[in-house]
């Protein structure tokens, strides 16, 4: 909406007046997805009357200032730290520490070798387990949540599809007499689609299988894990990839999308299976843009699930969201400056109204975050809820002129681009095409070119640089030592020599029955293959036998 | 450095990521910089096995090879340099981008990459290395047949 001149005040020409007398050269200021910054902001930018009709209260539609009544007053955010680092046994000993640091829930990170759907014996020892931890087999997870109450404190898995760790979790479940009825958390990133165009790394079957294997993982979930957040659409590794805040946000809401027509042609319950699903964003530095990209997202979100989908239940139309401070904004040079951003970043995913937070440690860009950082990083979040008092009052930017007209704005950008993706057929369509990589690949050339000409300032990078580094208080982290690696290549031969290979071989022959038969529910077969002792390589190998595996796009 | 060398014909690189990790918002953009300023690039998807590289090089005729690690597939680098060492093109230059930590520098530079790139890195200084190593590599190859 354009500026009300009904609503201007008396003396605002003279205010303008003054600023071009002084400001006479005073530039243009773009945010990171376009929208041109005024110099202020007054009630004519943002009408008051409209506060009913589009934020509401918290707790209720359309969600602008927050999900649920309380908002952080009630219940905080989870602070949510990824781990993983290593063998099982250093990944249990390093969760136990961060639990008593404060960290409340249990956040897992495979070894890339997993991502790419490799056991430890496929791969060249000198990179296992230094960017997470090496879990193959039912019995490594066991051992990462030795003495850990799964019943009690929820898990988050980074588990690329077919859900491997999942069906490790729930057969560790069995095995200690855990129903699954109390397993409870996320299966974070289970959205294949932002893998697929923004880094890869979930890649562990080609597009339509990806599509079918997660619709079964959804509808397993319903069925038998009923605390367990079987869907996380992502627009947290696009936005990293360089698509503009905007961009990301509109990427998500359509694959969102896709995924509930996707649930409808299947006959789940909608109402059911959207109380289900959470996001998960990136959180940059620059700070406004980013509320407001949240606050804009949980109202787009609640219109679509009741207007497009006829789901009139509020619990549907809820935007959970988890937040991860962005990797992509901290810099090599200076790098205890990183912590600064990361408060930055923070702040506004907790004014953004997030429901659980990852703050990146100042060192990521080194290296893997050493747990001195990593300590920081949750000291962070603690400094910010019980010093700073920033939880005092829910959505506190709320009815700031500024936030207000920003959060109109960032919505048409946000809901141009979900058209745009509507015309091309929908989200599927779009990745298939290429079109959305292009324009993430668009976006990050545009803020590099910003960068190089000095548009965007990056403190130590292409400003206020410094001749002499401090000296980090922290040294980099080692690398997992060769003998544990062995050890655990050695053990997993064990392990193999060990188990029942025809249970093994009946599952895995039974998990390719299953993808041959779409009736079938192909995670009930991973769950098998878990149970029967099938290492995660194994049981993706059928899956790709069966389902394609190919090669990921890629767009210049 | 040594000095800038005239190009006999224009630099060819191969832009490349071994190993695990899918990152490659950083070798894109490289790549495409590298193509702004004239220079030939051959680009590959990521995972790349190292003898598959090796043999693009040879079969591509490249002067530089830039491999991009964001998540610890530096640690292969050396390996790289081996299967090149054997491969008979020991004139051609490897740079490597992304996350290094510092005290693994200078194993991939005793292994014998020409630089390492850190992030924030200028790209015109890695488009002016890349020229330059280019230079040096065409030198170098002339004098090894």
């Amino acid at each position: 909406m354009p500026r009300n001149e009904q609503l201007a005040l008396p003396g605002f020409d003279d205010w303008q007046a003054a600023y071009d007398k002084q400001l006479p050269d005073g530039k243009t200021v773009r945010n990171r997805s376009g929208i041109e910054v005024q110099p202020m902001y007054t009630p004519a930018d943002w009408d008051g009357n409209q506060y009913e009709d589009k934020l509401g209260y918290p707790g209720t539609a359309p969600f602008t200032r927050g999900i649920y009544p309380t908002m952080h007053r009630g219940r905080t955010w989870s602070q949510r730290q990824l781990i993983g680092l290593g063998i099982p046994k250093q990944y249990n000993e390093r969760l136990h520490r961060m639990l008593k640091a404060g960290t409340s829930a249990i956040s897992m990170i495979p070894c890339n070798s997993i991502y790419r759907g490799l056991d430890a014996d496929q791969c060249d020892p000198l990179i296992l387990g230094t960017c997470g931890t090496i879990i193959n087999t039912v019995d490594d997870m066991e051992t990462c949540l030795d003495g850990i109450p799964i019943d009690e404190i929820s898990t988050a898995l980074n588990d690329p599809l077919p859900f491997t760790m999942l069906a490790q979790v729930l057969t560790v479940a069995e095995r200690r007499q855990i129903p699954w009825t109390k397993i409870s958390g996320t299966a974070n990133q289970s959205d294949y689609i932002s893998h697929f165009v923004a880094n890869h790394m979930f890649y562990r079957l080609a597009l339509p299988g990806s599509r079918r294997v997660l619709l079964d993982h959804i509808e397993f979930a319903r069925e038998k894990v009923p605390n367990w957040n079987p869907m996380s659409v992502v627009g947290q590794h696009m936005q990293q990839a360089g698509a503009t805040p905007a961009e990301a946000m509109a990427f998500t809401l359509s694959t969102a999308i896709q995924n509930t027509e996707d649930c409808l042609s299947r006959g789940m319950d909608l109402e059911d299976v959207l109380t289900r699903f959470t996001f998960f964003f990136d959180i940059s530095v620059s700070f406004f843009e980013e509320v407001a990209k949240f606050r804009a997202g949980r109202r787009i979100w609640a219109r679509i699930v009741r207007d497009r989908f006829g789901i009139s239940s509020e619990k549907a139309q809820r935007f959970k969201f988890h937040g991860q401070t962005s990797g992509v904004d901290l810099t090599r040079q200076q790098p205890l400056n990183n912590i600064a951003r990361v408060t930055a970043q923070a702040i506004a995913g907790i004014f953004g109204g997030l429901q659980s937070l990852h703050t990146d440690s100042f060192d990521e860009v080194l290296s893997t975050p050493t747990e001195d950082a990593a300590r920081i990083a949750i000291a962070t979040q603690n400094i910010l809820r019980e010093e700073a008092h920033l939880t005092d009052v829910i959505d506190p930017l709320g009815g700031s002129y500024y936030i207000e007209r920003l959060t109109d704005q960032m919505e048409e950008e946000i809901v141009a681009l979900m058209e745009k993706i509507d015309d091309l057929g929908g989200m599927y369509k779009a990745v298939e095409s290429g079109w959305v990589q292009g324009k993430i690949g668009a976006s990050a050339m545009a803020f590099q070119d910003r960068i190089t000409h000095g548009d965007e300032t990056i403190v130590g990078v292409n400003a206020y640089q410094v001749d002499s580094e401090v000296e980090l208080p922290v040294k980099p982290l080692d690398r997992p030592a060769p003998e544990d690696i062995e050890a655990f290549i050695e053990n997993l031969a064990k392990y193999k020599r060990n188990r029942d290979q025809d249970a093994v071989d009946r599952a895995l022959d039974d998990l390719g029955d299953i993808a041959n038969d779409n009736k079938r529910n192909t995670f009930e077969g991973v769950v098998n293959a878990s149970r029967a002792g099938a290492t995660q390589s194994e049981t993706i190998a059928v899956l790709r036998a069966e389902l394609g595996f190919g090669q990921p796009l890629v767009v210049a | 450095m040594s000095e800038v060398t005239n190009l006999v014909r224009p630099a060819k690189v191969l832009v490349t990521k071994i190993g695990l990790d899918g990152h490659d918002r950083g070798s894109r953009i490289v790549a495409a910089a590298l193509r702004d300023a004239g220079l030939e690039v051959v680009y590959t998807a990521p995972w790349q096995e190292i003898p598959t590289v090796a043999k693009l090089a040879l079969e591509e005729d490249v002067d530089v090879i830039g491999v991009s690690s964001l998540a610890t597939d530096h640690l292969l680098v050396p390996k790289l340099m081996k299967e090149l060492h054997k491969a008979g093109l020991d004139y051609v230059k490897v740079i490597v981008g992304g996350i290094v930590p510092d005290n693994e520098e200078q194993d991939l530079l005793d292994a014998g990459v020409a630089r390492v790139f850190h992030p924030g890195a200028d790209m015109a200084d890695i488009v002016g290395t890349v020229q330059s190593l280019a230079g040096e590599a065409q030198n170098d190859a002339a004098r090894q047949l």
